[in-house]
């Protein structure tokens, strides 16, 4: 396993990348400071969206039953998936079923969390997705750095290199406008061809058993528009009570996400388009037991909005891939770790504990908190940082015994005149050593001297 | 009022004019200040690594120490924070620990909230630029978090307004971690040094002979990386800029 700490000091060594990396998602920081400054209410939307999602959860089987009922009622089908597997499984069954062998596919964090992807194109079912920074990284090879911005940290020279090699006829112009309408005619063959269009869903609405998907592109209307199969992805913590839930959720996700008041399309799927099929998969994969976790459950209330990222000052200047899980920043360690905590401890010592990220999250995920939670639990899985461990060993020495204390402050100036530029020293790494003063505040004030 | 002087432990060893200049100050307003000299360390560094366990005694001698005081206070806006929001839980809320960890106080809000000073004989003619330190914006609500749809306001600008002669800036950015966080910046070196130069350029930029904040161990982390870079700068804890006519 590759901690945080060392993929990251590797990014770091290209400074020029890793600062516009930083630049561009401060700029999307910076945007949603000035959007959320124009709703004096903003501080009581979070607090409001906050308080539904802790109802919700506490009363999740309610809502869910409900959300199934009104959705069968609807005409939709309803399906549970108690993990990747499963869910995998379930989407296969259905498309090999129906003899369909292309998919498209808006973004869904929930399929990247359970491997749709790989396990139907293993299967021989073509995946296109059809969000553009998704089909760019899909072209690549590349997994998504960010939840929302998925393909932001790729560069627009390397997006032309890759279209030209992929996508026949595209021309030596790497211009953004001139792209977007390659990957826009690319896609519309991806469309007609489709058996099926796969989607997410960022909110399930229980009172009505609808799901409400919001894009930027409008993929995920293109998604489901033309093919006759719709399949929708939900996890479980997605479901919210009513739709005026879901007016306090959409006043605060896009603002928090991009810094735009709305997403430029909100799609509301409520139940099949007539002579078509709808199916929803609800998923639960470990969340029903992260919910029972006393210290981690509110992890749950995320709405994948991506605003913590884009205030981490970590995230900005080590990008996603330095993270050991497929979400990263401030929400993402803390998923990872319900997820696999042995497997993503290096991820937790990504964290300064600055606390930004508890102050832009609009669902008021105690992010920093969780965190620091977490790090208190390392020992046990044995997953500590060793070094970490001695240096707090030996300040619980000091610290617990005051005359060694204050004994050990009267000979610190020796401490100027040991080498410092060693290897096992990590603060010369960026620092010139700090100066020992010849007396202490302790000893200046036995002296009388204060 | 009877003031308990709480010296955090790198402050002791490495700072200890911030520690002078903060009893100075005290004294100065007519306040009876005592050092209890059985104090050490107040457990962030241990907790924040992963050990809080390792600090809990910590806190059982804090508040023994601590006892009978009207108040608390230390010039670290982080310590502070650590003692009274991470005390109660550290402790199994033991009402006593509680009690004292709610009656500490930094510095800056002692003067700000509690004595509400007007005037200070300090005079420092000078461009400082403010470092907003995160555990004294977003913890202890020294400052409107730039992140907050609330009414700005500045506590630490506020104070430094009383001094004669200076001139008060802030960096773009104005409350951006610098990228201390203790252990942190051991194990996450590299992210932490370009944190720290990032903030420091921006410190930098605004043209200000020093830089200023109610938390030496930001100033540490920022004064060891300008060094080590020749960058020149100068940092000064605000305790010191107060008490510059005592």
């Amino acid at each position: 396993m590759i901690s945080h700490s060392s993929a990251s000091q590797e990014y770091l060594k290209d400074t020029a990348t890793a600062a516009r990396h930083d630049e561009t998602f401060y700029g999307v920081r910076h945007k949603r400071d000035v959007i959320s400054r124009s709703l004096p209410e903003w501080e009581d939307l979070r607090e409001a969206a906050s308080r539904i999602k802790e109802h919700t959860l506490e009363n999740l089987s309610y809502y869910l039953t409900q959300f199934e009922e009104k959705a069968l009622e609807n005409g939709a089908k309803v399906l549970w998936a108690k993990d990747a597997e499963e869910y995998n499984k379930i989407v296969y069954e259905i498309l090999s079923g129906k003899g369909i062998d292309k998919v498209v596919k808006s973004k869904s964090m929930l399929t990247e969390e359970c491997h749709l992807n790989d396990f139907l194109e293993e299967r021989g079912i073509q995946v296109v997705e059809s969000d553009l920074g998704e089909r760019i990284l899909q072209m690549m090879k590349l997994a998504p750095s960010h939840v929302v911005m998925p393909a932001l940290h790729i560069h627009k020279e390397d997006i032309g290199d890759c279209f030209r090699e992929k996508i026949s006829g595209t021309e030596n112009n790497n211009d953004p406008t001139y792209l977007t309408h390659v990957a826009r005619m690319h896609l519309r063959e991806k469309f007609l061809e489709a058996g099926a269009g796969i989607t997410g869903a960022n909110f399930g609405i229980a009172a009505t058993g609808e799901v409400v998907v919001c894009t930027n592109e409008g993929n995920a209307d293109m998604s489901t528009a033309m093919p006759p199969l719709h399949i929708v992805s939900m996890g479980i913590e997605k479901v919210i009570p009513d739709q005026y839930s879901l007016a306090i959720f959409h006043r605060l996700l896009a603002r928090s996400a991009t810094g735009q008041p709305t997403t430029a399309f909100t799609s509301h799927f409520r139940g099949p388009v007539p002579g078509k099929e709808m199916y929803i998969i609800l998923v639960d994969n470990g969340r029903s037991e992260f919910l029972k976790n006393p210290e981690h459950w509110k992890t749950l209330k995320c709405i994948r909005c991506g605003a913590c990222m884009n205030t981490c000052p970590v995230y900005r200047r080590s990008s996603g891939y330095s993270y050991s899980y497929f979400i990263p920043g401030p929400i993402g360690i803390n998923l990872s770790m319900l997820h696999n905590p042995k497997s993503n401890s290096g991820n937790v010592a990504a964290c300064s504990l600055c606390c930004s990220c508890d102050n832009v999250c609009p669902v008021k995920v105690d992010l920093s908190t969780q965190i620091y939670k977490w790090r208190q639990q390392l020992d046990s899985f044995g997953t500590a940082s060793k070094e970490k461990k001695l240096i707090s060993n030996v300040m619980k020495t000091i610290f617990n015994h005051p005359n060694l204390y204050t004994n050990l402050l009267r000979i610190s100036p020796l401490l100027n005149i040991l080498p410092t530029n060693i290897g096992l020293n990590p603060w010369a790494y960026g620092h010139k050593m700090m100066h020992f003063p010849k007396k202490s505040f302790h000893q200046l004030w036995k002296e009388k001297k204060v | 009022m009877k003031i308990g002087l709480f010296i955090p432990c790198y402050v002791d060893a490495l700072y200890p004019e911030v520690g002078v200049s903060t009893y100075k100050l005290l004294t100065s307003l007519g306040l009876e200040v005592d050092y209890p000299e059985k104090q050490t360390c107040c457990g962030q560094p241990m907790g924040n690594a992963g050990f809080q366990d390792m600090a809990k005694p910590l806190a059982k001698n804090y508040a023994k120490l601590f006892d009978g005081f009207d108040y608390v206070v230390a010039p670290s806006a982080s310590c502070t924070a650590y003692v009274r929001h991470f005390y109660p839980q550290l402790s199994g809320n033991s009402p006593h620990i509680c009690e004292v960890a709610g009656r500490t106080v930094d510095l800056v809000e002692f003067l700000h909230d509690i004595l509400k000073v007007e005037k200070l004989p300090a005079r420092f003619p000078h461009k400082v630029s403010v470092h907003n330190s995160c555990h004294g914006v977003r913890e202890l609500g020294l400052a409107a978090p730039s992140e907050r749809n609330v009414p700005p306001y500045n506590k630490v600008i506020d104070l430094l307004k009383l001094v004669d002669g200076i001139t008060v800036v802030e960096p773009q950015r104005k409350d951006e971690c610098c990228g201390f966080g203790g252990m942190f910046s051991i194990e996450e070196k590299a992210v932490s040094c370009q944190m720290g130069l990032d903030k420091l350029k921006r410190h930098a930029e605004t043209g200000a002979e020093f830089v200023t904040g109610p938390d030496s161990s930001c100033l540490m982390h920022l004064e060891g990386i300008a060094k080590k870079e020749g960058i020149d700068m100068k940092f000064i804890h605000l305790a010191q800029i107060l008490s510059s006519g005592l």
